[in-house]
């Protein structure tokens, strides 16, 4: 079916950056309490820079993946161009099918604008970048950007 | 023989319409999540509809003949579903749903303690409800967490402890003795487990309780669907079931407990309709079964549900579990066959009732449930509020497939097929 396309795949099975690192700034856990999804993640910030993302996660292949994504697109880029990408994901990720995402911004991360079509499925696609924006704002770094009011509807 | 010719299940299934639609892109309706949350025949339907349209008004209040009617519809539909587990109306208490109904025994217990918890109670009858440190509560490692969460909550507010019998790999309950002890005040166990679809031996559970003087709580969400149920049978204290699982409405539940014991319990929700005496200082409680409906209750919900054990009574319980055990004999069946799918709980269809879960080889249970729902097939995938029972099992979640009285073979031959494709998806060879 579509929604597993070949980047979704290769990614769940082959998730990049896989495994917990030294060093870190913060470390989070996270789960998904309907299905129990769970992902352990770690970010290391250095001058406004997220210089390591490293995770354990278990869980579906879309949160796999997404995780995946996720510190493939943020590693070596500075805090605020990761919050922007998060933005990116989580409104195409809550439009209910009607954003496609813009590669540039966000990756392999458009490899998961089907998601959106199942609103059941889009915790499993957020939960790592959940995670990864709670690590941000425990090792010091400011989110507000990505808290406001129009928090996604997961 | 089957338990129903072609053309009765063809009938059933008339009268179930939701099973008529499509889903995904025009794919008919799979439904194979009847474990979550069971469709409802058009007499169900019709009877809450009938009694809004031409009955309705506040149970237990007013002076008019609509309010009459109303109390006259809502108390007939206790005393259906009394008779439906071979109880007596005042034994049968409606909640909201299954939860709430263990919830109340939970509380009833706690508030128990209190001073002055219920005037005039048999104190021999109160003394058996209440716990503190060193008394233990007791319950299974293959509860939902509906007979879980209110037991520990009541450990954590009573300081009593508690524990667990623990599940073999099989799907079995271990042996009940060998936790239930001098120190058990309540044993609480389900019937059916809801992910194993384990039917537990009831009696021996029972008498390791009445051996020791405790009281017993029987989880029956799972099994009054699908098997004939009676209290007396059973022996137990308390039966909890959800309507919304028996065909019925959602919004009903029933805790059905031995009169002394309801006598002498505190209510766990005050206010209206509860009360017999009421002052500005303190009140005086209903006897049960009103003592624990506090406020205009769920009369359309309880008509409903009085209309769906009157729809299973009428098909005869003994031939709905039949029916059951034919569905998961064949699912088992062909599952059996594919080496790739592991199926969890008991071997024996015999031994089980409702729900075939079962894990796929490298592919994460939502993985699976979402390529079954592209093809229109309705399974449930995670832990199924089960989660200590995963963790026992060593996997973090299952998929799947439960049935009803309207469930057939080519709902699980649709559910067979579309499970075939799943590996190549994931680019695995089945
Ligand atoms: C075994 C078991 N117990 C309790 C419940 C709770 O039922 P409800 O959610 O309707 O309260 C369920 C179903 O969810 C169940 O399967």
């Amino acid at each position: 079916m579509d929604l597993y396309g070949e980047l979704i795949l290769d990614h769940s099975k082959h998730p990049q950056h896989v495994g917990l690192r030294e060093p870190f700034g913060a470390e989070v856990h996270h789960i998904n309490p309907t299905c129990g999804d769970e992902v352990t993640l770690r970010v290391q910030v250095t001058d406004g820079v997220v210089r390591d993302v490293s995770y354990d996660a278990q869980g579906c292949s879309i949160s796999i993946a997404s995780t995946s994504v996720l510190a493939e697109e943020t590693i070596g880029h500075p805090v605020s161009e990761a919050l922007e990408t998060y933005l990116a994901m989580r409104r195409m990720l809550t439009s209910r099918g009607t954003e496609a995402g813009d590669p540039e911004q966000i990756g392999d991360g458009v490899a998961f604008a089907g998601v959106s079509r199942y609103p059941a499925r889009v915790k499993c696609a957020l939960l790592g970048w959940t995670a990864f924006t709670d690590a941000l704002a425990r090792s010091g770094e400011d989110i507000s950007v990505v808290s406001d009011t129009t928090h996604s509807r997961t | 023989m089957s338990a129903f010719t072609e053309d009765e299940l063809a009938r059933i299934r008339a009268d179930f319409p939701v099973l008529s639609r499509t889903v995904r892109d025009g794919r008919p309706l799979v439904y194979l999540d009847s474990g979550a949350t069971a469709q409802k025949p058009w007499c169900v339907l019709d009877a809450e509809r009938e009694y809004y349209s031409t009955h309705n008004a506040a149970v237990h209040r007013g002076a008019h003949q609509l309010a009459e009617e109303a109390t006259e519809a809502f108390e007939g539909a206790r005393a259906t579903v009394a008779r439906f587990i071979g109880a007596r109306p005042d034994e049968v208490v409606f909640t909201k749903n299954g939860t709430e109904a263990i919830n109340l025994v939970a509380y009833a217990m706690s508030n128990a303690g209190a001073p002055g918890a219920v005037e005039g109670a048999d104190p021999e009858v109160a003394a058996r409800l209440r716990l503190g440190p060193g008394d233990e509560i007791v319950v299974t490692e293959m509860e939902h967490h509906a007979n879980l969460v209110p037991w520990q909550e009541l450990a954590r507010r009573t300081g009593a402890t508690l524990r667990w019998i623990g599940v073999t790999d099989d799907g079995h309950l271990q042996d009940p003795t060998t936790v239930v002890g001098e120190r058990t005040r309540i044993l609480a166990f389900t019937q059916v487990s809801n992910v194993l679809g384990t039917l537990n031996d009831v009696a021996p559970l029972v008498a390791a309780a009445r051996a020791v003087g405790a009281l017993t709580l029987v989880d029956a969400c799972q099994s009054v669907p699908h098997l004939p149920v009676d209290v007396t049978a059973l022996g137990v204290d308390f039966l909890a079931f959800t309507g919304h699982k028996v065909i019925g409405p959602s919004g009903i539940g029933v805790l059905w407990g031995r009169p002394e014991l309801l006598a002498a319990m505190p209510p766990f929700i005050t206010g209206g309709s509860m009360i017999e005496l009421v002052h500005m200082e303190s009140s005086t409680y209903a006897p049960p079964p009103q003592r624990f409906e506090a406020g205009v209750p769920m009369a359309a919900q309880a008509v409903g549900l009085a209309s769906a054990v009157d729809y299973l009574t009428e098909l005869g319980m003994d031939r709905v579990h039949q029916h059951d055990t034919e569905l998961t004999a064949y699912c088992l069946e062909q599952l059996a066959g594919r080496p790739w799918v592991r199926v969890v709980g008991p071997a024996a269809p015999a031994d089980r009732v409702g729900a075939v879960a079962f894990t796929v080889e490298g592919i994460h249970p939502h993985d699976v449930g979402q390529v079954l729902d592209d093809r229109g097939i309705a399974v449930r995938t995670g832990h199924h509020c089960a989660w200590p029972l995963h963790r026992r099992l060593g996997i973090p979640a299952s998929t799947r497939a439960s049935f009803s009285v309207y469930t057939d073979r080519a709902d699980i031959d649709a559910f067979v097929e579309a499970l075939d494709t799943v590996p190549g998806v994931f680019g695995m060879t089945a």
